[in-house]
């Protein structure tokens, strides 16, 4: 059930606006980037696949999505890209998933590793366990519209969290869904249900702030 | 907070969440290189060389090949060795029809169970009934018919069989060509003509139709068998699949002898970058010539076909 493209933005639209529809980059190293890429264009943005450093200039705001974060941050080491990833996630909107919630962490454990360090929470990798201790809930949120489903798969856990973090969904007492500024994080899939509200709502923030 | 469904490793029936959930696992993977290992310190380089899983087994197809005998699960011993070296997902493989041994595997807490015919079969007829289990499986499959048998069974993940242990891509090739040209097939036939296609295909009837309307498998599709260079990567990638296994070609030189661990690093970085930038040449050109050497590899044209391992299952 495709619903048609966001009428809302258009009448938000200041002045000012550019007349391009919004361009949102989904980090394509690796993990499921289309998954993302098709939850976008049901929220009305324009997905672009990014695979090189350069591509960053070319979008308003950027996904990191569900994968392996290990395989992400080998393949980030090379050729500046973590550098200038580094620089975009400061000042622009960028919303990580599962393993792109543990890449923006100030802190990664279980084990400890590198990081872009813009989000000021500290990430557990695996907290929950296996595969086999995967798992599909459905959970109040701050979000309007009533409960959120939550497709959990090998998921982190946000352990602890700082200044400006802005909780959105719990799960047992642990934040799952955070906003700080420009930058949002769940540790579960929203691309992987059909609910439609998280990616929205990153749609708006990157229209609000470009 | 309503628990829709939370894997607890008992012996659950699947239900749709589960399916997702096994469906999601592999949805992660895609774009990204799962390679053999046959102890921790081979996993820890395929993690560090951004291998986004491993596969934990006793010996790697070409060893199997070359040694004969009967092929089986791998010990859980070096499978929790495996699990303990390393923080991505860890997969083994069970015999085809063994589902003792994939129970085995499910206790253990592997991330995913390869139903695979490297090893050696322990049913003729049958093959493991998957919606039996929490774990996700892949299974390997030479056309759609067999992909879809395996998917109609509870296969969340579906690779090409090619010819593993052999170092040569060309059935790889061949089994991902041949898929890809089922399902394009169905894509232009009418609703009444549906029915004929599941005979065809010897698949069930609902899967066909999926496949006619989406022109894709409902689940991911990924490569095996053969793989050994950055290239051979990118050809796969480019042919469809969707992620690739790399088994004997990281860490053999030949049949018998494992390659230094610098030169399987090298390789393996080299395969994993090929794989992300399948469709960007000039990257490919870097990839290749970074990588120094494959394995020696057995041509699968002058093999003796009672020697292959993708006629096993059905």
């Amino acid at each position: 059930m495709t619903k048609p493209a966001e009428p809302r933005n258009a009448g938000e639209k200041t002045p000012k606006a550019p007349a391009h529809p919004v361009r949102i980059g989904v980090l394509a190293i690796q993990g499921d980037y289309d998954a993302h890429a098709q939850a976008l264009r049901e929220a009305g943005a324009e997905p672009v696949l990014i695979r090189k450093p350069e591509q960053l200039n070319e979008i308003d705001g950027l996904i990191i999505p569900g994968g392996e974060s290990t395989t992400f941050l080998k393949f980030l080491e090379r050729d500046g890209f973590l550098a200038s990833l580094q620089t975009f996630v400061r000042s622009k909107p960028t919303f990580g998933t599962c393993a792109g919630c543990i890449l923006l962490a100030k802190e990664v454990t279980h084990p400890p590793q590198a990081s872009l360090g813009v989000l000021n929470a500290t990430v557990e990798r695996n907290a929950y366990g296996r595969q086999i201790d995967s798992a599909i809930q459905i959970g109040p949120t701050q979000l309007p519209g009533g409960p959120l489903e939550m497709v959990y798969i090998r998921a982190p856990r946000i352990a602890e969290t700082g200044d400006g973090v802005h909780v959105l969904a719990e799960r047992d007492g642990f934040p799952v869904l955070v906003e700080q500024g420009h930058i949002m994080a769940a540790t579960f899939h929203p691309e992987l249900s059909s609910d439609r509200r998280v990616h929205k709502r990153f749609v708006d923030l990157v229209l609000r702030s470009r | 907070m309503a628990d829709v469904h939370s894997g607890n490793g008992h012996h659950a029936p699947d239900s749709p969440a589960t399916l997702r959930l096994k469906v999601g696992l592999a949805e992660m993977l895609k774009g990204g290189v799962i390679m053999d290992v046959t102890n921790a310190e081979q996993a820890v380089i395929a993690e560090k060389a951004g291998a986004v899983a491993v596969m934990a087994l006793e010996r790697v197809p070409a060893q199997i090949r070359a040694e004969g005998g009967v092929a089986r699960m791998a010990s859980p011993k070096k499978i929790r060795e495996i699990m303990e070296a390393v923080s991505i997902p860890v997969m083994a493989k069970c015999r085809i029809g063994h589902f003792a041994e994939a129970q085995v595997l499910q206790q253990i807490g592997v991330d995913f169970i390869d139903e695979s015919e490297v090893l050696t079969p322990a049913d003729e007829l049958n093959h493991v009934d998957k919606h039996a289990f929490t774990t996700p499986f892949v299974c390997g499959a030479r056309d759609l018919g067999e992909a879809l048998r395996r998917i109609a069974e509870g296969a969340a993940m579906i690779r090409t069989k090619g010819e593993a242990g052999t170092g040569d891509v060309v059935h790889a090739v061949k089994h991902m060509r041949q898929i890809v040209r089922d399902m394009k097939s169905l894509t232009v036939l009418g609703e009444e003509e549906l029915y004929a296609a599941a005979k065809n295909f010897a698949a069930p009837y609902e899967l066909i139709r999926m496949v006619a309307q989406s022109g894709k498998l409902p689940v991911p599709n990924f490569s095996a068998g053969g793989i050994a260079t950055p290239a051979d990567a990118a050809l796969v990638r480019q042919l469809g699949a969707e992620a690739v296994f790399v088994g004997s070609g990281i860490f053999m030189s030949d049949s018998y002898n494992f390659a230094s661990p610098e030169e399987a690093a090298i390789r393996a970085r080299a395969i994993v970058r090929a794989t992300t930038h399948f469709d960007d040449p000039k990257i490919l050109a870097e990839c290749s010539e970074e990588c120094t050497g494959a394995m020696k590899g057995l041509a699968v044209a002058a093999m003796d076909p009672s020697q292959m391992l993708q006629t096993r299952g059905w």
